[in-house]
């Protein structure tokens, strides 16, 4: 019984985890870069829509996923348009990209309510699915779940060991000194902001084609803003957001089975341990020493201009 | 003489008027007309059916995705304003809105769904889903093999409570041994959570949901664990887990809403709290599917005849609370009052109220 609950848990942290984790990712990019963008939400929900729509019309998974990675990407490019070529308020921007994205994908998702459309099934890998326990629960999912897994040490060394990954990290700390050492700020800044686009809409594709397969309105429900959070949470860094969406995925889940064993925490505690957790490590990241160590760059939703340089 | 013959020609010439004029009928809904649940259930009884009874008559503008709270007010307003005589606000959290454009707005007609204030000019309506729930108990405790049934819920408010009471009084009037396991999602509409919430309800063991959502998400994971699920609200929700629908208790509102625009066209409308049931058709349960045995279906529908005649009332005693407690002594039932406020669970029922 309680074998089965916390495999059950552990196998609904990756589920829910992952759209987490794509989202998260990307505005992991995005902020490395400078630029905050609040708009996951937003992008989450057309990802999903443009992800199921498409499924439903072309009964192609791929072309599904790749449109709704490309939407996001669209969404995400007006933002950066938006914050970086006209310097307007990044939060404000990305504000409105929330609400763009909830009315788009409401209006244009009318016809496809209480539509079936293909979607994804999971996929044993062979050998490691047959372990017990750690198999079902890790290698016998669906490929987004996979592309997820893979997703992180890619980006960790693309961050941390690439001669790119320096650049990005470098025009999110300080675009000065990039810029003077010749890195183009801002199509640095625009690139990273649309790979953030990418993941959201991959994130909401999960959702929609492999989730809860269907297109409801606002089905993300508020996913988005808790990758918003989780960013924070994993300061900046890809293998802490792994570890953090998959447990405030985890968390979703496990007050579900808290409820049935009768663990006596109120849901809505649990609900905001996470969250707690964030305002603590704003807390402790707020200082200017940790912030430099942990990584959290320092001109995150300043705007950059040489004119404005001294 | 004269000046009163003309008021009385000018009265008539209005008469006349507001009688060729269409009377104009505004909805609000909470969610979009075609999700499949709470929203669609009212356009589908509201919009569609009333445009469908009255023709010519009746002139109706819907409006999608109003807010609850403050925002709402506007809506109601500028419906107001337009010349809408007649509104229908279709959800609880309307209701503070609509108590103030009431207010603002004497010469036109509220009606308010699921709330409990009235005035003059403000109307209430609702109606007794727990007969349907009951019924889909039935259903339930007869198809569990593990004795075990979940129960997906939103949040502990008493028209959710009164529907899990119900059902697992449904459920135990066929099934003594069975219990029903609730998880509160705290949320109304939220897919995945819905689903995670369903799923882990399948693990802990239940073969048979119920569900008081308004996605179908719970559906949904009952078709891909192979189980059984009751929906809610619309038929619908069929379509999302062919293999595993039962039945749902569901909302017919046209059988309000006919009658109501007929009174207001008639000119007899009187404000009231109108609480519907299965008798007058504004509850019903959905066609169950075909896996549902025949000799179940029978039962259900002679429960149902039973129901519909007022010679049976789910609600009769005695009835338990969790602890073993007499609520309702044997010859007794529950009165509507104490219906509407409910907040304890019959015996059956595993999870907790959370404020307790």
């Amino acid at each position: 019984m309680n074998q089965d609950i916390i495999t059950s848990t552990l196998s609904g942290a990756l589920r829910s985890g992952t759209p987490l984790l794509f989202a998260t990712l990307g505005e992991i990019l995005a902020e490395r870069s400078g630029v905050l963008n609040l708009g996951l939400e937003g992008m989450m929900l057309m990802g999903a829509f443009t992800g199921f729509s498409v499924s439903y019309i072309t009964g192609n998974l791929w072309l599904a996923v790749m449109a709704a990675i490309l939407v996001g990407g669209l969404m995400a490019s007006l933002h950066a348009f938006m914050s970086i070529t006209l310097r307007v308020n990044q939060v404000v921007s990305g504000l409105a990209l929330v609400f763009l994205g909830e009315g788009l994908s409401g209006f244009w998702g009318h016809g496809f309510v209480g539509m079936q459309a293909e979607s994804f099934n999971n996929i044993k890998i062979p050998f490691l699915g047959d372990i017990p326990y750690v198999g079902t629960i890790v290698f016998d999912r669906d490929i987004l779940v996979y592309i997820g897994y893979i997703a992180v040490p890619v980006i960790w060394w693309f961050l941390y060991k690439t001669t790119a990954g320096m650049n990005l990290r470098a025009v999110g700390e300080s675009p000065d000194a990039a810029d003077a050492r010749g890195i183009n700020v801002v199509l640095t800044r625009y690139i990273y902001t649309i790979i953030g686009g990418f993941f959201s809409g991959l994130a909401g594709a999960y959702i929609s084609l492999a989730y809860t397969p269907m297109w409801v309105q606002d089905m993300t429900a508020g996913r988005g803003w808790i990758a918003v959070a989780l960013v924070i949470f994993a300061i900046w860094d890809p293998v802490i957001a792994l570890i953090g969406a998959y447990a405030f995925g985890g968390i979703s889940v496990l007050q579900f089975s808290f409820q049935i064993i009768q663990v006596p925490i109120p849901v809505n505690i649990m609900n905001m341990f996470p969250y707690l957790f964030t305002i603590f490590v704003m807390l402790f990241a707020s200082s200017n020493k940790i912030k430099k160590r942990f990584g959290a760059p320092s001109a995150l939703g300043i705007p950059y201009s040489r004119e404005e340089k001294t | 003489m004269k000046s009163k013959f003309l008021v009385l020609m000018i009265l008539s010439g209005i008469a006349i008027l507001s009688f060729a004029a269409p009377l104009k009928i505004g909805f609000i809904f909470v969610g979009p007309i075609n999700d499949n649940g709470w929203t669609q259930a009212q356009y589908d009884g509201g919009v569609v059916a009333i445009q469908k009874a009255f023709g010519d008559q009746v002139q109706i503008k819907y409006i999608e995705n109003v807010p609850e709270g403050a925002a709402s007010l506007n809506v109601l307003r500028s419906l107001a304003s337009q010349g809408y005589k007649l509104i229908y606000a279709t959800s609880f959290g309307y209701m503070d809105q609509v108590i103030q454009a009431a207010k603002e707005f004497p010469n036109t007609i509220f009606e308010m769904c699921s709330g409990y204030a009235t005035s003059t000019n403000l109307g209430e309506y609702f109606g007794a889903m727990e007969q349907a729930r009951y019924l889909s108990g039935l259903v339930a405790g007869a198809m569990t093999k593990t004795n075990k049934i979940g129960f997906v819920a939103a949040y502990p408010t008493p028209e959710v409570v009164r529907g899990i009471d119900a059902f697992t009084l449904g459920v135990r009037s066929v099934n003594p041994k069975a219990t029903v396991q609730v998880v509160w999602t705290y949320t109304w509409y939220d897919p995945p959570t819905e689903k995670e919430a369903a799923l882990s309800l399948i693990n802990s063991g239940c073969d048979v949901l119920a569900q008081h959502q308004d996605s179908p998400a719970a559906v949904q994971a009952a078709q891909q664990k192979g189980i059984y699920a009751i929906g809610y609200d619309s038929p619908n929700m069929g379509q999302f887990g062919p293999n595993a629908y039962l039945t749902a208790p569901i909302w017919n509102w046209a059988a309000f809403y006919v009658p109501n625009v007929q009174s207001v066209l008639n000119g007899t409308w009187k404000t009231s709290f109108y609480y519907g049931n299965m008798a007058d058709g504004l509850v019903q349960l959905a066609p169950m599917s075909n896996l549902v045995p025949a000799q179940v279906q029978k039962l259900v529908n002679a429960m149902e005849n039973e129901i519909k005649s007022g010679s049976f009332n789910p609600f009769e005693g005695p009835i338990y609370d969790q602890s073993g407690k007499l609520m309702i002594p044997a010859g007794k039932s529950a009165t509507l009052d104490q219906l509407l406020s409910i907040q304890w669970f019959v015996q059956g029922v595993i999870g907790k109220i959370s404020n307790q």
